[in-house]
């Protein structure tokens, strides 16, 4: 524990540094040399949906069932439809790797994450993720009174987590260093409030706050606070402290990508209350995570599904014509040719702002949803010589308090060498400070230099040796990166619609939960699939 | 030399001995730092003292009478020597002053009075030569700048490719350069130069020496350091390996830290080895983990039915080291050389994984656990891979601190060794170098057999071996958590058992 003493004399010594140093060049011009690129989702494969500039289907091939979207919910329903039995099915994936918001990359130094990067120990509602990780081995066994041994070499080592404020840090990232004392209370005030809602449950028996969220109780009690936003709660409840509100707009930032004042009350509460995972070898807290972050999750649901994926496939039409099944037309990126996948029925887990727009036919008329909103992100990896400041200090997650990032993850930090040197850190940005549209314009303009600069010098302050130990920086833009829960989505009638399937049409995505969390998508997946697979035999065939 | 270019030459000066001026101060601060460990307290005092003493010099600089400019070069002489060899006083003394603070402070308040004169006394200097605004807009500017320029170097170029001692050399002979330069280039307003010259010669040539000498002078602080004398130091990637010998003691310290005595590193090394292995008459192949220095080696060689010996240590100049240099090769009996042994460097946490291999009796023979690296070296996940290289009915040994400073890390390596399914019999032997020493055995079933001890102990006998298994009240059992990776409760234990011990 850092006390009042040490805090005053750090914030001294890094006023006196700044003051002696003068105007110090902040990165001292090496954002221009450092060698790096912009990546992303394949923004332009994407924007020829728009522009309609495809050529006509040159071959037709059928499957009896097809996926679209090879992110996790994806990934999850065509292992969910090949375990039961499924031998004909076919995935179609956008980019040139699966993964999605799972996606990652790795370089002769680590495999590193390009998107989430670690899954908390599954929640006593989520059973069906339980059951998968006890299936490929993360739970190795249980202990007398039932609870889950987890692998240990997944579970993330300590030191977990730390906060860097005012030139020092602290472990943990509730803040608790210099924090007056009132502050202090308000702030054991909202995490004993938190627990309380944990084990809260409503009239029809189920937790207030569970994963999946659609297995939450739906008492209007509860259901009331997505009417308001997390940033009223807390004004409401009387928790004006300014550490406080920097917490939850951290965490909020950090699920949602977008704060406490544009996210509601219920999903906000949702990231501290819904949690309460039995494990015999670690806290409820602890996470579960690999250098390449949950690209590793995704690899595994992909060795289930087998060899039936095809990348760089383009969907640019969903038809499910009067005579039945669905005919899904794609644009082969490699070969640039269009090809028409006849299925018996679909899996759509693409992100329903693009799918909604590439439906036809079908019974009735196809529902269509203007107005939901995604944050977009921006997500850097640094390939660093050196391991920033003290090899043993250094903890997975490192967060800085005065900052518009959320700080950045060691890759190398579940390596069992002793003297682990080279490593590669993920930088994480929400891209919040003006509404979506505008910060993907923004963002999509800027060049790498601009970037490098803006990361640079936030992390030099953390690590003055930093910016000349990076050997490359590269950048990725998630344009519509997760769903936001903003005010009466969570509870209101747009999620039960998007729920719904549209003929031989199922559809699976986190977006329909509200909340883009690995637990969501998995789970959507398999409902996804059973939802066909219980009306195979009424389905016609392709 | 025109007037424009005097000017320019003394707006440059300004910058030198800016950069100088805040080099030497962080020269200070990292020393300090390094010296004395906390580096947040040592900076902001060094920090705070440094411009307080310029703040004495600024006061002083009215008493400054007569030719100004006399007592500028005076003072640029002045700082060069005392500033230039501030690193290499401070290095040297480290080991010899009973007060180091005081020399640090001493020297901080000297440098930092000089620095504190330069700039009042350049003021007056250029005074009739530019007007007021202008001369106060220039100095400061070019005071500013030269701030730039040592707070860029001294991470960037100075610390890593020249050294703290090498780089307080160079800027005190670039301090003394200023005054040489000055002399020459203001000759005519100075009337009699030959002395300022000479003491300006003599400054750089001294200096010079110094940073000549650089390499020289961090062997003879690090001989200060050590008890004995020296008579091996390098450093390896992984850490620094120093030998010290005096008439009949040769001493191994990496990073400081003593590994052992030749005068009683028997008694660790017997103990280590045959309170397990002398029971397990069925032995056949070994399984060292650390133990570069051979000596449990040469003890697990006492016993003739042993026919391999496997000997992991991460670091080649360890094993070389031991394998070849005449007195070592002497006290571990040549056992690196022996044809039953095989040395692997690797990291025995990455070699384990995956190994499928078995072994009678493992020796882990690691350095304390004072970091998270080392800590995961005594997690359940590793003891769980140690399990499974052993082969039914063998045993493993670890050596886990001490348990009268640390008694609750040995308990909790205890408690670990039980969470990864072993039984356990600790013991401990009083080694005098190191103090009351611990150590466990542990196996799948609990040990049977009886002591059969090779020849040629001089400290372990059948009834020695009977009383180490006994723990006096002190250093008997306690509660603890259980070591994991994802806890490393064993590192927290012992940073805080060994800092009350050590203060």
């Amino acid at each position: 524990m850092i006390t009042r003493r040490e805090f005053l004399v750090g914030s001294a010594c890094a006023a006196g540094l700044a003051a002696l140093s003068g105007c110090r060049d902040r990165d001292g011009g090496l954002a221009s040399r450092i060698p790096g690129e912009i990546l992303g989702a394949n923004s332009a494969a994407g924007h020829r949906l728009r522009t309609g500039a495809l050529p006509p289907v040159s071959e037709t091939i059928e499957a009896e069932f097809v996926v679209l979207g090879g992110g996790v919910a994806g990934l999850s329903a065509a292992r969910q439809l090949r375990r039961s039995g499924v031998n004909d099915l076919l995935l179609l994936e956008l980019e040139d790797e699966i993964g999605g918001n799972a996606r990652s990359g790795s370089n002769a130094v680590s495999a590193y994450p390009w998107g989430a990067h670690y899954l908390p120990l599954p929640s006593e509602e989520s059973v069906e993720v339980a059951a998968w990780l006890e299936e490929i081995g993360l739970i190795t066994g249980r202990a007398a009174d039932g609870a889950p041994i987890f692998d240990e070499y997944a579970l993330c080592a300590d030191p977990m987590e730390r906060l860097f404020h005012h030139g020092a840090w602290q472990e943990g990232i509730v803040p608790r260093l210099d924090v007056p004392h009132a502050e202090r209370a308000q702030i054991e005030g909202f995490l004993a409030r938190m627990d309380r809602w944990r084990t809260t449950r409503g009239s029809d028996g189920r937790r207030a706050f569970a994963i999946p969220v659609d297995r939450s109780s739906r008492d209007t009690a509860f259901l009331d606070l997505d009417r308001v936003t997390m940033a009223d709660y807390l004004k409401r409840e009387g928790w004006t402290s300014e550490a406080l509100r920097w917490y939850v707009d951290y965490c909020c930032r950090d699920d949602y990508g977008a704060s406490a004042d544009a996210v509601s009350a219920w999903a906000g509460i949702h990231y501290f209350a819904s949690r309460n995972a039995r494990a015999a070898n670690a806290p409820s807290s602890a996470v579960l995570t690999w250098p390449e972050g949950n690209g590793w999750l995704a690899r595994q649901l992909q060795q289930a599904v087998g060899t039936d994926i095809r990348p760089k496939s383009l969907v640019w039409s969903i038809d499910c014509p009067p005579s039945g099944g669905v005919a899904v037309d794609f644009l082969d990126l490699a070969s640039e040719r269009s090809i028409r996948v006849k299925a018996r029925g679909a899996v759509c887990a693409l992100p329903r702002f693009i799918a909604q727009r590439l439906i036809h036919g079908g019974p009735g008329a196809v529902a269509v949803f203007p107005d939901l909103v995604y944050s977009p992100w921006m997500v850097a990896n640094l390939t660093l010589r050196q391991l920033p400041g003290s090899t043993s200090a250094l903890a997975w997650d490192n967060v800085p308090r005065e900052s518009r990032s959320l700080g950045y993850v060691v890759a190398t930090h579940q390596s069992l060498a002793s003297h682990p040197r080279k490593t590669v850190i993920t930088y994480y940005q929400p891209l919040d400070d003006v509404p979506p549209q505008q910060a993907r314009e923004t963002a999509l303009a800027r060049t790498h230099e601009s970037w490098a600069g803006q990361i640079l010098a936030d992390l030099q302050r953390m690590h003055p040796d930093l910016p000349a130990q990076t050997a490359r920086l590269d950048v990725w833009l998630w344009g519509h990166a997760m769903i936001r829960p903003v005010p009466g989505f969570i509870s209101g009638p747009t999620r039960r619609r998007m729920q719904a399937p549209h003929g031989p049409l199922a559809f699976a995505h986190s977006d329909m939960s509200g909340i883009s969390i690995f637990e969501e998508a998995f789970t959507r997946g398999i409902d996804a699939a059973n939802t066909l697979l219980a009306s195979r035999k009424t389905l016609s065939p392709a | 030399m025109s007037d424009r270019g005097t000017r320019l030459l003394l707006l440059a000066s300004v910058f030198a001995v800016a950069t100088c001026g805040l080099i030497y101060e962080l020269i200070c601060g990292t020393l300090a730092s390094y010296l004395l460990g906390d580096s947040v307290t040592q900076f902001s005092t060094v920090i705070g003292v440094y411009l307080f003493a310029m703040g004495i010099g600024s006061y002083l600089s009215r008493f400054v009478q007569g030719n100004v400019l006399r007592m500028f070069i005076r003072v640029e002489y002045l700082i060069g020597v005392v500033g230039g060899s501030a690193a290499a006083i401070l290095f040297l003394c480290f080991a010899h002053v009973s007060s180091f603070r005081v020399l640090l402070y001493g020297l901080i308040v000297v440098v930092g009075t000089m620095v504190g004169l330069e700039i009042p006394l350049m003021l007056r200097i250029l005074k009739g030569r530019l007007e007021f605004k202008e001369l106060v807009s220039k100095v400061f500017t070019f005071d500013y700048i030269g701030a730039l320029a040592a707070s860029l170097l001294f991470p960037l170029l100075l610390v890593p490719h020249l050294g703290l001692v090498r780089s307080g050399f160079l800027f005190g002979i670039v301090n003394a350069a200023v005054g040489l330069c000055a002399v020459e280039v203001l000759r005519r307003e100075l009337g009699g130069t030959a002395g300022l010259r000479a003491a300006g010669w003599t400054a750089i040539i001294l200096l010079g020496a110094g940073f000549a000498a650089s390499d020289r002078i961090m062997t003879w602080s690090e001989s200060a350091t050590y008890v004995d004398d020296v008579i091996y130091a390098r450093s390896s990637p992984y850490q620094r390996v120093v030998l010290t010998r005096s008439t009949n003691d040769l001493r191994l310290y990496l990073n400081g830290n003593l590994q052992f005595s030749s005068r009683d590193e028997y008694r660790y090394h017997e103990a280590l080895v045959h309170a397990g292995l002398a029971r397990l008459p069925q032995a056949r192949r070994v399984l060292i983990l650390g133990g570069g220095d051979g000596l449990a080696a040469r003890e697990v060689l006492r016993y003739p039915g042993i026919e391999h010996i496997t000997l992991v240590d991460l670091d080649p100049s360890v094993t070389g080291l031991f394998s070849r240099q005449e007195n070592l090769v002497a006290l571990n009996g040549g056992a690196l050389s022996s044809p039953k042994l095989q040395i692997v460097n690797a990291d025995a946490f990455a070699w384990l994984r995956g190994r499928t291999d078995q072994f009678d009796f493992v020796v882990v023979d690691f350095p304390d656990p004072s970091n998270f690296s080392v800590g995961k070296l005594y997690t359940t996940a590793f003891f769980d891979l140690a399990r499974g290289v052993l082969a039914p009915g063998g045993a493993m040994v670890v050596q886990c601190t001490s348990p009268f400073v640390a008694r609750k890390s040995f308990w909790c390596v205890d408690a670990t060794l039980h969470a990864a399914k072993f039984v356990t019999e600790p013991y401990h032997v009083y080694v005098p170098s190191f103090g009351e020493w611990g150590f466990i055995l542990a196996s799948r079933e609990p040990l049977g057999g009886v002591w059969q001890l090779p020849e040629g102990l001089r400290y372990l006998t059948p009834q020695t071996l009977a009383t180490l298994f006994a723990f006096p009240p002190d250093m008997g059992p306690v509660p603890t958590e259980v070591n994991r990776l994802n806890n490393q409760a064993l590192v927290r234990y012992f940073e805080e058992e060994w800092a009350h011990y050590v203060h």
